[in-house]
């Protein structure tokens, strides 16, 4: 009989292998089962400029603040169309050189938004980097760090062609400021944040989302049936468009007073969300939503975009989206 | 957006009512799970709001005592007042009137019993000199003077060295690295206080806990460690050179990581793990040397039985050593390889390193301080076995709902609640050890510190248990309340149990005891401070998970968070404040007592100790 109290060999040695044994069949093997998975057929292997990106998303440590997983309930569906699964991150986690590992890109704190759908959410280069250089330009209530190191400034004359121009508003520079230019560092991380999307899986995912809340029955100020404007701007459309539906001079066009918004046919502005815009070139440029929003979604979008900030034009139900959107796909080649 | 936070406001507020009248009713209703409306019914919500209660009661306790010692500290005052006076007319006696009382002793001192003592007229008077030894300290007078019992001329100088170092470089990072978290912190708050590289936010945060964990605590830890293998083996450290390489070791690794983590260098953003490899090799042989310096002691011991707290730190020791192994191994941590890891590591790290070893210390410094064995030296042992087997199992608990297997998480939430035996034989083992000294509470701090650690040390890993289980995990996961929850544990439990430690063993180390005003400060302000924290992140966590779970713009959840963070980093200046006050303690403590001995008398133990090192 072993007598621990007295036999420090073999106290030691129970306790290392005893740990040892449980570390390797709830730790190693579980580990080396998760590394064999393949990617989804819709993924595309990382650019390099992407992985330059990721590079400096893990060195400035964006993953203490935002993570990047659908977890598979309810309340993570705002983050993606589906839970996340291991293949998801089989080009991003990868060990990265000798000194660094695998990113652990998963998060354990979500202080700002999941990222892992961000491309398809908010796809200008230009917001991404008006966002880096103060994220408080574009949403007020911010509490990001700014990154106004990973830009420069210079002067009109300085300006070459290839040089990517923010247009920062004069409020945030300081007085006397020149133009501020993105570094090749900024761009190979927007470039890296726009290319988060959720690849798709083909089908309806065999795991879906967990349901957690019974809906609150009619909150707010949606149109019967339809789900909550007012939140899905806030969530989808304020970024850019701002809570006051101002927009951002030399960025992001208002909506507030905007002819398309207000007109009484409302086509033309569920076109737009659906399929994104560039026609003007004092702004930038808007993404396509068709894949992200569905079309009660997009009804009551419209609808709160077309009863805010002074607007008066008529509701916009469901149905007519849906004839858009089937009127859009017969235009694809 | 506002309408939506009333919203949520009021139902917290009316959930509040049918909580109360739920749990008048009908116990059934708390099992109603899978809508916000009744989350406050939720078994895990109602055991975590029962927790934060008991702390508070324990805050009532040990104001009580320090209050009722105070008055009765006035009362003292008047007495010595009186004896004052009488000792005064004591010398004011004329000779005839002490020859008068010296007549009347040898009187009695010649009496002799006449056997018609017992129901005499006479009134009661000690003319017979019977009564001897009269001491005016009401309480146990023995026990406290060999409390007081100093270890400075037993201890070998190169041992006194060693632990006083180690506590040196522990408190130094302690106060750097609750500097770096206390500006981390208010950076939630005024977002934009610099703008220099090195100092932005994704990048200080990990050198906040990395200093703590690396710094101060595994010093600190092991530090008061090498104390306790030699007093309770009866023998020498095996090497006091291992012992000098692995502190320089440990600085060496806290210093180069921190100074490349500012740099931007870290090792995959994993929380714990972003010193990299070369960083943590250094750390690690550090533990390497260490282990093998404890073993050695503690095979050549002079006694036959190897005391517990000798098993909780070579077993804490050999664990981390294999956990670190593990965690930097780089051939199974690609794809979610790593993230089953990282739950592994991190989970561990705190288990089987800070919480071990720290329980180790517990059993020592605790029996030792009180001057009366363990309670039970057999659930010590239970304790740490189930420690082992439980603990081990459940890192995947920080990952519930994630991509990682169902049945791993589930291991993990299952063995979460298997942690409540460790944590139950522990806090038992402890409080009953304690019962019978709650005295002790008003005569010095130590003991309030090692209460609030152990009490500590029950909330906190059964809220971390009860926040293991779905539902909870559904409204606090990715919320501040996990930061909350690593503030309880890390520090209520282990920097609280390192401090009545320190202040139970220093002041016997070196003869230096500090004012105990002081040790009242840094014991309120710390505790207080560590209550505001605990409490705003926990309630604006809850209110963030419901407006989650409610699908309320995200924005609006940071908007609701800020008051919190603004009640968070008061109570985290506070908490700052108190480490100052500690340092200065320490200074004192360790202060080389100034040269007072009569000449011809040998030399006090701590002299030539100065000059080593």
């Amino acid at each position: 009989m072993i007598n621990f109290h007295k036999d420090h060999k073999s106290l030691v040695n129970t306790s290392l292998t005893v740990f040892a044994g449980l570390s390797v069949l709830v730790a190693v093997i579980p580990a080396y089962q998760m590394q064999e998975t393949q990617p989804l057929p819709a993924m595309q292997p990382m650019t390099e400029a992407q992985t330059r990106g990721l590079d400096l998303y893990i060195s400035e440590g964006c993953v203490a603040c935002h993570t990047q997983q659908v977890r598979n309930i309810e309340m993570d569906k705002v983050w993606g169309g589906r839970p996340s699964v291991p293949s998801d991150y089989y080009y991003s986690k990868k060990r990265m050189d000798v000194w660094r590992q695998s990113p652990s890109l998963l998060g354990s704190e979500r202080t700002g938004p999941d990222l892992t759908n961000v491309g398809k959410r908010q796809a200008g280069q230009e917001w991404h980097l008006l966002h880096l250089y103060n994220p408080r330009i574009v949403v007020k209530e911010s509490v990001m760090p700014a990154y106004p190191w990973l830009f420069s400034e210079k002067s009109e004359k300085q300006l070459s062609e290839k040089d990517v121009v923010v247009p920062v508003p004069a409020a945030f520079l300081k007085p006397g400021a020149k133009k501020i230019v993105a570094s090749r560092e900024a761009l190979a991380l927007v470039e890296y944040l726009v290319s988060l999307k959720q690849a798709d899986i083909g089908g309806e995912p065999a795991n879906g989302f967990i349901p957690s809340v019974k809906k609150p029955a009619a909150e707010g100020s949606g149109t019967a049936g339809l789900p909550d404007g007012a939140a899905l701007y806030s969530n989808t459309c304020a970024a850019c468009h701002q809570a006051d539906g101002k927009g951002l001079p030399g960025a992001f066009p208002p909506l507030a007073g905007s002819a398309i918004v207000n007109d009484a046919d409302p086509g033309q502005l569920i076109r737009i969300i659906l399929q994104g815009y560039d026609a003007r070139p004092e702004y930038g440029v808007m993404a396509p939503f068709a894949d992200v929003l569905g079309d009660e979604e997009i009804a009551a979008i419209a609808t709160h975009e077309r009863s805010s900030w002074g607007n008066q034009a008529p509701a916009v139900t469901a149905e007519e989206v849906k004839k858009i959107r089937e009127y859009i796909l017969t235009l694809k080649p | 957006m506002k309408k939506n936070f009333e919203y949520i406001y009021d139902k917290i507020v009316r959930n509040k009512l049918t909580l109360l009248s739920g749990l008048l009713l009908c116990p059934a209703l708390s099992f109603g799970q899978g809508s916000t409306k009744n989350w406050m019914l939720n078994p895990g919500v109602l055991g975590t709001l029962a927790l934060i209660v008991l702390v508070l009661l324990v805050l009532v306790l040990i104001v009580y005592y320090r209050v009722s010692e105070f008055i009765s500290g006035s009362r003292h005052k008047e007495e010595a007042a009186r004896k004052l006076e009488f000792s005064e007319s004591l010398v004011g006696l004329n000779q005839a009137e002490i020859d008068a009382i010296l007549e009347r002793r040898r009187a009695a001192l010649g009496y002799r019993l006449s056997g018609q003592e017992l129901g005499s007229e006479v009134a009661a008077e000690d003319k017979r000199g019977v009564i001897a030894g009269v001491t005016h300290e009401p309480r146990n007078p023995l026990v406290d003077e060999k409390k007081r019992t100093r270890l400075d001329l037993e201890t070998p100088d190169a041992l006194k060295q060693i632990v006083i170092w180690y506590l040196g470089a522990a408190v130094f990072w302690l106060v750097f690295g609750t500097a770096v978290g206390q500006y981390v912190g208010m950076k939630f708050v005024w977002p934009e206080m610099d703008s220099v590289r090195w100092l932005s936010f994704g990048r200080l945060r990990p050198v906040h806990t990395n200093t703590v964990f690396w710094g101060w605590a595994s010093l600190a830890m092991i530090g008061l460690g090498y104390l306790v293998v030699a007093r309770t083996s009866n023998t020498l450290i095996h090497s006091y050179k291992w012992a000098w390489i692995g502190w320089m070791l440990i600085n060496l690794s806290v210093l180069s990581g921190n100074v490349s983590l500012m740099a931007g260098l870290n090792n995959g953003g994993g929380e714990y793990r972003e010193y990299t490899w070369p960083v943590m090799l250094l750390f690690a042989s550090a533990l390497i040397l260490t282990f093998r310096n404890f073993y050695k002691t503690v095979a050549q011991r002079k006694v036959s039985e190897i005391y517990v707290s000798n098993w909780y730190l070579l077993g804490g020791l050999l664990w981390t050593i294999t956990l670190v192994t593990i965690g930097y191994l780089p051939v199974f941590q690609d794809g979610l390889g790593e993230t089953v890891i990282q739950g592994y590591y991190m989970h561990q790290g705190v288990g089987m390193w800070f919480m071990t070893f720290t329980l180790g210390l517990i059993y020592y410094y605790l029996p030792s301080s009180l001057n009366k064995p363990i309670y039970s030296y057999s659930l010590g042992v239970l304790a740490f076995w189930t420690q082992m087997l439980f603990y081990t199992l459940i890192g995947t608990h920080h990952f519930v709902f994630s991509p990682l297997p169902w049945w791993l998480q589930t291991v993990a939430i299952v063995f979460s609640v298997g942690m409540f035996i460790p944590v139950v034989a522990g806090t038992t083992n402890f409080l009953m050890t304690m019962r019978g000294s709650w005295s002790d509470i008003s005569k010095s701090y130590v003991l309030p510190f090692f209460l609030v650690g152990v009490i500590f040390y029950f909330t906190g890993s059964s809220q971390g248990s009860l926040q293991a289980f779905r539902f909870t995990n559904f409204v606090w996961h990715f919320t501040d309340f996990n930061v909350a929850h690593s503030h309880m544990t890390m520090y209520g439990i282990i920097t609280f149990i390192l401090w009545a430690c320190v202040y139970a063993v220093l002041p016997k180390l070196t003869g230096r005891e500090p004012r105990q005003f002081f040790v009242g400060v840094h014991f309120w302000m710390a505790f207080i401070g560590l209550f505001a924290y605990m409490i705003s992140l926990m309630a604006g966590g809850t209110l963030r998970g419901l407006s989650w779970m409610n699908g309320g713009p995200f924005i609006e959840s940071v908007i609701l968070m800020q008051p919190y963070w603004v009640w968070r980093a008061i109570g985290g200046s506070l908490m700052f404040l108190s480490h100052l006050v500690f340092a200065y303690n320490f200074m004192v403590m360790v202060r080389r007592p100034e040269i007072s001995y009569q000449p011809g008398a040998p030399a006090p133990g701590g002299l030539e100790a100065g000059s080593k090192a």
